[in-house]
């Protein structure tokens, strides 16, 4: 679909972007990052829900949590108070377009730190994907999707599911049929493989 | 910017050949009674213009490069000094500079030769006392005040009050105020930081005092709305007195509505009636009396709707645009790309395009019109939409405050225009 070829494409665009302002002199703008995650959050939630109208659902399974927090713009662009370059998040950089789980992890991770508003939860929140457009010079720390896998097991002590979920807010747009990455503890025995 | 001060036309030549960086033009004002012009780059520098003759502007050169290669995002005219106080704004420093013309120097000093050099003490056999002789007319600019530490963002706005002693300062999320004389300490009066910064939904871009009344301000969002706010209400202005809010178009919706909508300037007019707000494509004037929706909007350059995501990639869409009124409210004024500016008749309606680009305007050349093809019959002289130059981009502007007289930067050229069929606004 159209919409759903050009939802990608602004999604990997703003998501370089958003990388690239990172190490720009100056220091971030709070602003145009607050700008650029806007168009992301539209972008994906066209994007999904133009996939939604496409896949039947029965390969989604129980409608899971969506990754709420990607859906918050403040959420993509938490920044520093001093000025100071964020700790890269690995994820961030996450871009093969082709594949529809990565633009989705592309434009839900957590792609700058805020020193002031960190909390445990999100410091160590993983996310998993495909890495293959990952630069070398970032480590790799977490596992890669092969192609065509869904799902994979996530060792319940490093889920902070629950944490991280209930804390945010709802979405304005909530697409549903997201695959979760994140799995909830009391109900991993029921996704996992 | 270079120096020319021997040309008497309206000098386009001090302009380098080459651009850098640090020479584009970032910020242009006129000072309140129209004699003096200030430009800020983006190297920190500030250059203030004196008008001499009816139709040469003198250029002075002040090398103000204490700001470092910090850029002057804003500038403002303040009403104390011989000539004025300028203020700057670069990053999150505010600084003032007095502003004065001096036309006579001291010669004759004891241990300092002609060229300022240390005399050596053993050479010096007597005393003489320094005298004023005449000299050419300068104008100085000192820093006077820094007003430092009192934003933690990025300083978009500076705004001086009708009152002559206070100022206020907007950054992306607080606006503070300030005394002129007082530099260690300043109010908070509006604060949209949310206690957790995931919430953040807007940010503000621009702020401005109304022109006669020293307690309404009014602050634009990234979010397309106005707020104007009234400080006798409470010390902190959060809770707004007025918003100012357009409902959004469903037709026009886009992945990019939001970034379009952001309001990028806003300018209250000289009678303090009204507002001028631009946003990407189009330019609205506000009714303060009235909160649903613009009175006028004018469409600025409607042609590029259609090219919002080529735009999104070469990150021509977040640029930011001023715009300003003429100094009867009747004409509003504001850049676009291709060294294009356009200028709006309120009573009519109608908008006109002009270019401001070395090739086609000799001194006392009469600007021509241009126009955009979109359509329809094309004219001799339409450029196409898709030749549209973006790497030439009119951001910032003024307005003489009395007389029709323009100045307008493109990039690190500053171009001024006189209307000399009417040279005086016609009284409404």
């Amino acid at each position: 679909m159209e919409v759903n070829i050009e939802a990608r494409r602004i999604l990997a665009v703003s998501i370089s972007k958003l990388y690239a302002s990172r190490t720009q002199r100056g220091g971030l703008r709070l602003h145009r990052s607050l700008l650029l995650s806007l168009v992301m959050r539209s972008a994906r939630d066209i994007y999904h829900s133009s996939r939604e109208s496409e896949v039947p659902s029965g390969a989604q399974s129980a409608p899971e949590e969506p990754m709420d927090t990607s859906s918050n713009p403040g959420e993509q662009t938490r920044l520093p108070e001093a000025q100071t370059e964020p700790q890269p998040v690995l994820n961030s950089t996450e871009t093969a377009p082709e594949e529809p789980d990565n633009t989705e992890d592309g434009c839900d991770s957590e792609i700058i730190e805020d020193k002031e508003n960190l909390s445990p939860a999100k410091q160590s929140r993983k996310r998993r994907g495909k890495a293959s457009a990952a630069p070398d010079f970032l480590p790799s720390k977490r596992a890669r999707l092969e192609p065509g896998e869904e799902r994979y097991e996530v060792p319940l002590g490093s889920c902070r599911a629950g944490e991280s979920l209930t804390t945010l807010h709802t979405p304005p747009f909530r697409s549903k049929g997201l695959r979760r990455r994140m799995v909830q503890p009391s109900a991993s025995l029921a996704c996992c493989h | 910017m270079g120096e020319d001060a021997e040309s008497p036309k309206i000098n386009h030549t001090f302009l380098r050949d080459y651009v850098t960086e640090a020479d584009v033009i970032s910020t242009v004002e006129f000072n309140q009674t129209g004699d003096l012009l200030a430009t800020g780059d983006k190297g920190g520098r500030v250059v203030i213009f004196q008008r001499e003759t009816e139709v040469s502007l003198q250029s002075v050169f002040s090398s103000l490069s204490a700001l470092g290669s910090r850029k002057v995002n804003q500038r403002r005219w303040a009403r104390q000094g011989t000539l004025g106080s300028t203020m700057s704004t670069a990053h999150k420093t505010i600084k003032l500079w007095k502003v004065s013309e001096r036309d006579k120097r001291p010669e004759g000093y004891n241990l300092k030769d002609e060229e300022g050099r240390l005399k050596d003490i053993s050479t010096i056999t007597s005393l003489q006392v320094p005298v004023l002789k005449p000299t050419d007319l300068m104008v100085e600019v000192r820093p006077r005040r820094v007003f430092a530490n009192g934003h933690t963002y990025h300083v978009n706005s500076i705004s001086v009050n009708s009152d002559g002693e206070t100022y206020l300062s907007a950054d992306d999320l607080r606006i503070n105020m300030w005394h002129l004389g007082i530099t260690d300490r300043s109010f908070n009066i509006v604060d949209i930081k949310p206690a957790n910064m995931e919430d953040l939904t807007e940010v503000i871009t621009a702020a401005e005092f109304h022109p006669h009344h020293c307690h309404l301000f009014v602050y634009s969002s990234s979010k397309g709305t106005l707020r104007l706010c009234d400080m006798r209400a409470s010390a902190l202005c959060d809770k707004h007195t007025k918003l100012f809010e357009e409902p959004e178009d469903p037709g026009n919706r886009s992945f990019f509505s939001e970034i379009i909508s952001s309001v990028s300037d806003v300018k209250f007019s000289h009678s303090g009636r009204y507002l001028l707000t631009r946003d990407y494509l189009t330019a609205k004037v506000w009714d303060i009396n009235m909160d649903k929706g613009p009175v006028e909007t004018f469409q600025v350059h409607e042609y590029l709707r259609s090219k919002l995501c080529s735009l999104y990639e070469n990150d021509c869409i977040f640029d930011k645009f001023e715009c300003v009124w003429n100094s009867s409210d009747s004409v509003i004024m504001t850049g676009a790309y291709n060294s294009f500016f356009r200028m709006f008749d309120r009573e009519t309606g109608r908008g006109v395009t002009l270019e401001a680009w070395r090739e086609s305007s000799k001194p006392r050349a009469v600007l021509r019109t241009r126009r955009v093809y979109t359509g329809g019959k094309r004219r001799r002289g339409d450029v196409g939409v898709d030749s549209l130059d973006f790497t030439k981009k009119i951001l910032h502007m003024a307005w003489h405050p009395s007389e029709n007289i323009i100045a307008i930067a493109a990039t690190n050229n500053l171009y001024i225009f006189q209307d000399r069929v009417n040279p005086e606004t016609q009284a409404q």
